[in-house]
């Protein structure tokens, strides 16, 4: 290994009770992306559950209308980035399933561009997810997943899916985008779950 | 903030990747998309970094290939290219 | 910006327009990598150009901190595509937003090395005349069948004569060879400047297929 002189990087070192291993603090918000901005106007905007008799759907002006929270989370990418405190506003993910009829284990969400991420259900309830569409009190920017996106911020943030459309709940895990292709089924950064095997 | 236009890269991008996992130049080999038959250089496809590499084609978005590296690990998905000219 | 020269054990040569990728090691074992166009021509050895970000993680290194002696690892050279060799006679249009000009700079050495006859011509487009890379060794290179024109997109000098906007299809028009001379063309530049400059020569009729563009990311 051959060691730069002098060079550090521009990490910060966090409180060990908030950063998990293996993460650096950063200040900005990095942008990642598997692909182009999706731009879907609000009013074709819908939110779906699936996998159930009776899927139920809500517009974008029905879900405004929901019970909505702001949470202040710290959120931690695969790639070790984490930020804390982070200010969202949103519906919880518990509201949205309150509304069908499952005994689910597994939920697929489903995105505009076609990004698919898995989670336990378990993983999505007792307030531990939000369909988000406020970060830092404005509304969410497209690049950030704008208009909503799916909030886990107990898990990696890749599970936090940009540009959620819905979710199709199963009895069984069924792999999304990146769990197909190396990176970890349930992701927990407390556990450094980032890849299989892990 | 930076615009996601300027989050797409392009082939390019990716040749010492390339290098590494091949053995060879690739950004210059032609690349046939499974989605919809185009044939372009790799140089000129739509390149996007996030959690891992996606590389898409130019012409109808579809995924072409996927590159995750972890742990001393390499997961490679290239069903997306339907073949590579490898020179 | 610094130009930083590297010695790199058995080097076997580079194309212009090629590039190679930079990983530096922090002593706690923490990677950073980033990929650079070789700024010299073939034969010249191996020298890089670095924009400084203010809030980039390698380029404050690079530009600030390393000195002589100092070692990183590389990986490389890397490109087939985006490279001109100064055999091919067709007229060659390069086309360079900020550190974009970099391996278009090592393209215009390269045809003052190989004695290439090509007529060459350079667009440049910079923020303001600070920010203007090798200005003067391209200014030292021009003439014998090779132009550099240059943009400044931000803020002019007084008296400045040159052309003070972003890149646009009647810019273009003006500087560029007309559509029927076939012209080899290369783009580098932010994707935004990319696209805008490749979008505006097929405006003029220019085929997509003589295009060659690289994207830099707008990291540091």
């Amino acid at each position: 290994m051959i060691v730069s002189r002098g060079f550090r990087g521009r990490r910060r070192d966090g409180p060990s009770d908030r950063v998990p291993p293996g993460q650096y603090l950063t200040d900005d918000f990095p942008v990642l992306s598997a692909g182009p901005t999706p731009h879907t106007p609000l009013d074709e905007w819908t939110f779906t559950i699936h996998g159930v008799d009776e899927p139920k759907g809500w517009t974008w002006e029905e879900l405004q209308a929901l019970p909505r929270e702001t949470v202040t989370v710290d959120i931690h990418c695969v790639t070790r980035w984490s930020k804390l405190d982070t200010v969202w506003e949103g519906v919880s993910v518990d509201t949205l399933l309150e509304e069908v009829e499952h005994d689910a284990a597994y939920a697929l969400a489903f995105c505009d561009g076609g990004y698919t991420t898995n989670l336990p259900v378990e993983d999505l309830t007792g307030g531990k997810a939000w369909v988000a569409y406020s970060y830092g009190g404005e509304p969410l920017d497209p690049e950030h997943g704008g208009p909503a996106r799916l909030l886990v911020p107990h898990l990696y943030f890749w599970k936090s899916a940009k540009w959620v459309r819905g979710l199709t709940l199963r009895d069984e895990d069924e792999p999304g985008f990146w769990e197909t292709n190396g990176y970890h089924l349930r992701g927990d950064p407390w556990l450094e779950q980032r890849y299989w095997g892990d | 903030m930076t615009g996601t236009s300027e989050l797409r890269l392009d082939g390019n991008a990716i040749g010492g990747l390339l290098l590494e996992l091949f053995g060879a130049e690739l950004t210059a080999a032609p690349c046939i998309c499974a989605g919809c038959g185009a044939r372009e250089e790799m140089a000129r496809l739509d390149v996007y970094v996030g959690a891992g590499i996606v590389v898409r084609c130019r012409h109808c978005e579809s995924v072409m290939l996927r590159v995750v590296k972890g742990r001393g690990h390499t997961w490679l998905d290239l069903s997306g290219a339907a073949s590579l000219e490898l020179g | 910006m610094r130009t930083l020269e590297l010695e790199v054990p058995n080097w076997a040569g580079h194309r212009a327009g090629q590039h190679l990728d930079v990983r530096l090691t922090a002593e706690d074992g923490y990677q950073a990598e980033r990929s650079y166009s070789i700024a010299s021509a073939p034969g010249e050895g191996v020298a890089i150009t670095v924009e400084r970000l203010d809030d980039g993680e390698v380029s404050p290194y690079l530009v600030d901190e390393a000195r002589e002696g100092d070692r990183v690892e590389v990986r490389g050279p890397i490109g087939g595509y985006f490279v001109w060799d100064g055999d091919d006679p067709q007229p060659v249009l390069l086309v360079g937003g900020g550190s974009g000009v970099v391996p278009l700079a090592a393209m215009a050495r390269q045809r003052a090395r190989v004695g290439s006859t090509a007529p060459m011509k350079l667009l440049v487009s910079s923020r303001t005349i600070e920010d203007l890379i090798y200005r003067d060794e391209l200014d030292a290179l021009a003439g014998n069948g090779f132009e550099v024109v240059h943009t400044l997109t931000r803020s002019q000098p007084p008296g400045w004569t040159g052309y003070s906007r972003r890149i646009d299809p009647g810019l273009l028009a003006d500087v560029a060879w007309p559509a029927p001379e076939s012209p080899r063309v290369y783009v580098c530049g932010s994707t935004r400047f990319v696209d805008a400059a490749a979008d505006g020569l097929l405006q003029l009729g220019y085929d997509a297929r003589w295009i060659r563009t690289e994207r830099f990311g707008a990291t540091g």
